[in-house]
């Protein structure tokens, strides 16, 4: 098998090299080279692995033998990728409060940072949390080591690449220009075979299981597997205008295309962004709270009416656009409908809670994972209204739009995310507990303090945006020009800006934490009343 | 034979959302059937009964 994947390194480093000389553009010149240098530090590494091999080390315990390695790298770029996508969302929010911040050059303009930011939040940072958390559960919950020598290794870098071509191809302008799915032709590629990879190494791991039932975490991680593939496959279908070119050419043209990209574009959000963070919430929380879930038979209704439901929902995206009307209110009835399977699932997490609720002021792990699914009830209260036709008149295009995605993005998938991370830390690194709670504690206060500036100030001022652009005056004239809106949104946009800054202050002060937790290090003022990881505190 | 949006819409108000709805039903009958319950609450405990 090792010999298997060298090959493959080898033949990847002769393609990137090929690419790169018989290149057309400077894009993939540079990209090729990338995958080139890729594809020989793989080789390298996969080769003096081959000749350094050290014995096994025998498991004492008699248990499975658990792939933390893995868990571990997971939760490593977890940490790096979040606080850039953090870093970068700040940059563009001053970017938007103060012009000049783009600095003239087109490598630092707004339009290529912004899908940076959004790159990297959802797909570099909430796709690692997934990566690591989901070889986390399978492995946990059919008490079986991850399938796969180098496969998830390859899952696990492969995608790390992935991130880079696509994150640098944004800056050099390389761009398909359809939102969440910017990357071109050849990047698309390789995250499919990454994807399948990831998929198989799934699946394998679910069929050596030493569970017969197949806990309800890993289905919600398989369908946000699955369909994350479907939507990628038939949303990238493109013609490369040369094959040693980065420029793609859509296969659907007008409102087809714009169909397709938003089928694509909510389920991003419905699988990716819901679907695998909801697989986190039915481990983490009832493992944290040491209690089973609320009720089991809510999470198999919650699951199938989950994705049955939001695979229709797109449309809302296209209200009084060209796409059908009757295909629009189709949109809008899956989305009201949403309402259910949301609320469910979130009555189901809570609910896990009760009688621990105590937790929730004695454990700062627990207030992330409970905040986070109290986010989640919201902005899926949020999403429905706003998908209603007579709302989405008002707040479409507007900031009210860009406060739902990120009480969502920050409250629901972030904090998820952060609780998921200080849970396992301890547990990946064999940790008896953090390096200090209160850390945890301040990290909570102050980013959610920033969340809080960041979506009241995008709705006041996108309210404020809509009713402006649709205010006439006696004469039915508008009332403001687009430049008085802008105007007026300014002091929003600086307050936004600023809980930006509290939300990555709040990351870093996670990053110290855990990275003193990997350490082993243990703060001397909580030394007597940190909350122990529970497995040690069971192994006692 | 074309396809028209008269076709298409009454396909899923009909045939759609019986389809759907059978789903759903489906799941509820599966979800709460008595014969199930002990089952559903073995893997309930799955998370919590991991030892290393």
């Amino acid at each position: 098998m090792n010999l298997l994947w060298i090959a493959f390194s080898i033949i990847g480093a002769i393609v990137g090299l090929l690419l790169s000389a018989k290149a057309v553009d400077q894009g993939m010149m540079i990209h090729g080279m990338t995958f080139a240098i890729a594809s020989v530090i793989a080789a390298y590494a996969l080769i003096s692995q081959h000749y350094n091999s050290r014995p096994a080390v025998v498991d004492q315990s008699g248990g499975p033998d658990y792939n933390l390695a893995i868990v571990k790298y997971g939760v490593i770029a977890s940490m790096f990728w979040g606080v850039v996508g953090f870093l970068v969302g700040v940059v563009i929010a001053f970017q938007l409060s103060f012009p000049v911040l783009n600095l003239d050059l087109p490598w630092t303009t707004f339009g290529r940072l912004r899908p940076l930011h959004t790159s990297a939040v959802i797909f570099a940072f909430g796709g690692n949390v997934l990566l690591a958390t989901s070889f986390h559960v399978v492995q946990r919950t059919c008490r079986t080591r991850l399938a796969g020598t180098f496969s998830p290794w390859f899952v696990f870098w492969g995608y790390q690449l992935f991130i880079v071509l696509a994150a640098s191809g944004y800056v050099l302008g390389i761009t398909q220009g359809k939102e969440y799915a910017e990357p071109e032709w050849y990047v698309d590629i390789w995250l499919t075979l990454v994807w399948v990879v990831y998929l198989m190494v799934f699946l394998a791991t679910l069929w050596k299981r030493q569970e017969k039932h197949i806990y309800v975490a890993n289905w919600f991680y398989l369908a946000f597997i699955i369909t994350v593939a479907m939507l990628h496959v038939v949303n990238a279908l493109a013609i490369p205008v040369s094959l040693t070119g980065v420029k793609s050419y859509s296969l659907f043209a007008g409102v087809q295309s714009a169909l397709t990209q938003w089928w694509y574009g909510h389920n991003a959000v419905g699988f990716f962004l819901t679907a695998g963070f909801l697989g986190i919430m039915y481990y983490f929380i009832p493992k944290r709270v040491n209690r089973p879930v609320y009720s089991y038979r809510l999470s198999i209704i919650h699951f199938w009416a989950l994705i049955f439901l939001y695979i229709w929902a797109g449309p809302h995206h296209l209200h009084y656009t060209a796409l059908p009307d009757w295909s629009q209110t189709l949109g809008m009835t899956f989305s009201i409908m949403l309402w259910m399977p949301s609320w469910g699932g979130m009555i189901n997490g809570l609910m896990t809670l009760s009688g621990a609720w105590d937790k929730l002021r004695t454990d700062p792990v627990v207030r992330f994972l409970v905040t986070s699914v109290a986010f989640y009830g919201m902005s899926t209260f949020e999403g429905p209204l706003m998908s209603i036709k007579e709302v989405n008149a008002l707040s479409h295009y507007t900031d009210w739009t860009i406060g739902h995605v990120h009480s969502g993005a920050l409250g629901w998938v972030a904090y998820i995310s952060f609780g998921a991370l200080y849970f396992l830390a301890p547990v990946v690194w064999k940790r008896k507990s953090l390096y200090s709670d209160k850390l945890v504690s301040w990290h909570f206060w102050i980013s959610t303090i920033g969340i809080l500036l960041y979506i009241t100030a995008m709705w006041v001022s996108g309210i404020m945006q809509g009713l402006m652009w649709r205010a006439y005056d006696a004469f039915g004239f508008l009332e403001y020009s687009f430049s008085e809106t802008v105007e007026a949104m300014h002091p929003f946009y600086v307050i936004r800006a600023l809980g930006g800054v509290l939300f990555l202050i709040g990351s870093l002060i996670m990053v110290y934490n855990l990275w003193r937790t990997a350490k082993g290090d243990v703060r001397s003022e909580e030394k007597d009343e940190l909350i122990l990881n529970p497995e040690v505190a069971v192994a006692r | 034979m074309d396809i028209t949006f008269q076709d298409a819409s009454y396909f899923a108000q009909t045939w759609g959302l019986l389809y759907l709805f059978g789903l759903f039903m489906i799941v509820l009958v599966y979800a709460l059937w008595p014969r199930n319950k002990k089952k559903f609450d073995a893997a309930a405990q799955i998370p919590l009964e991991e030892k290393d």
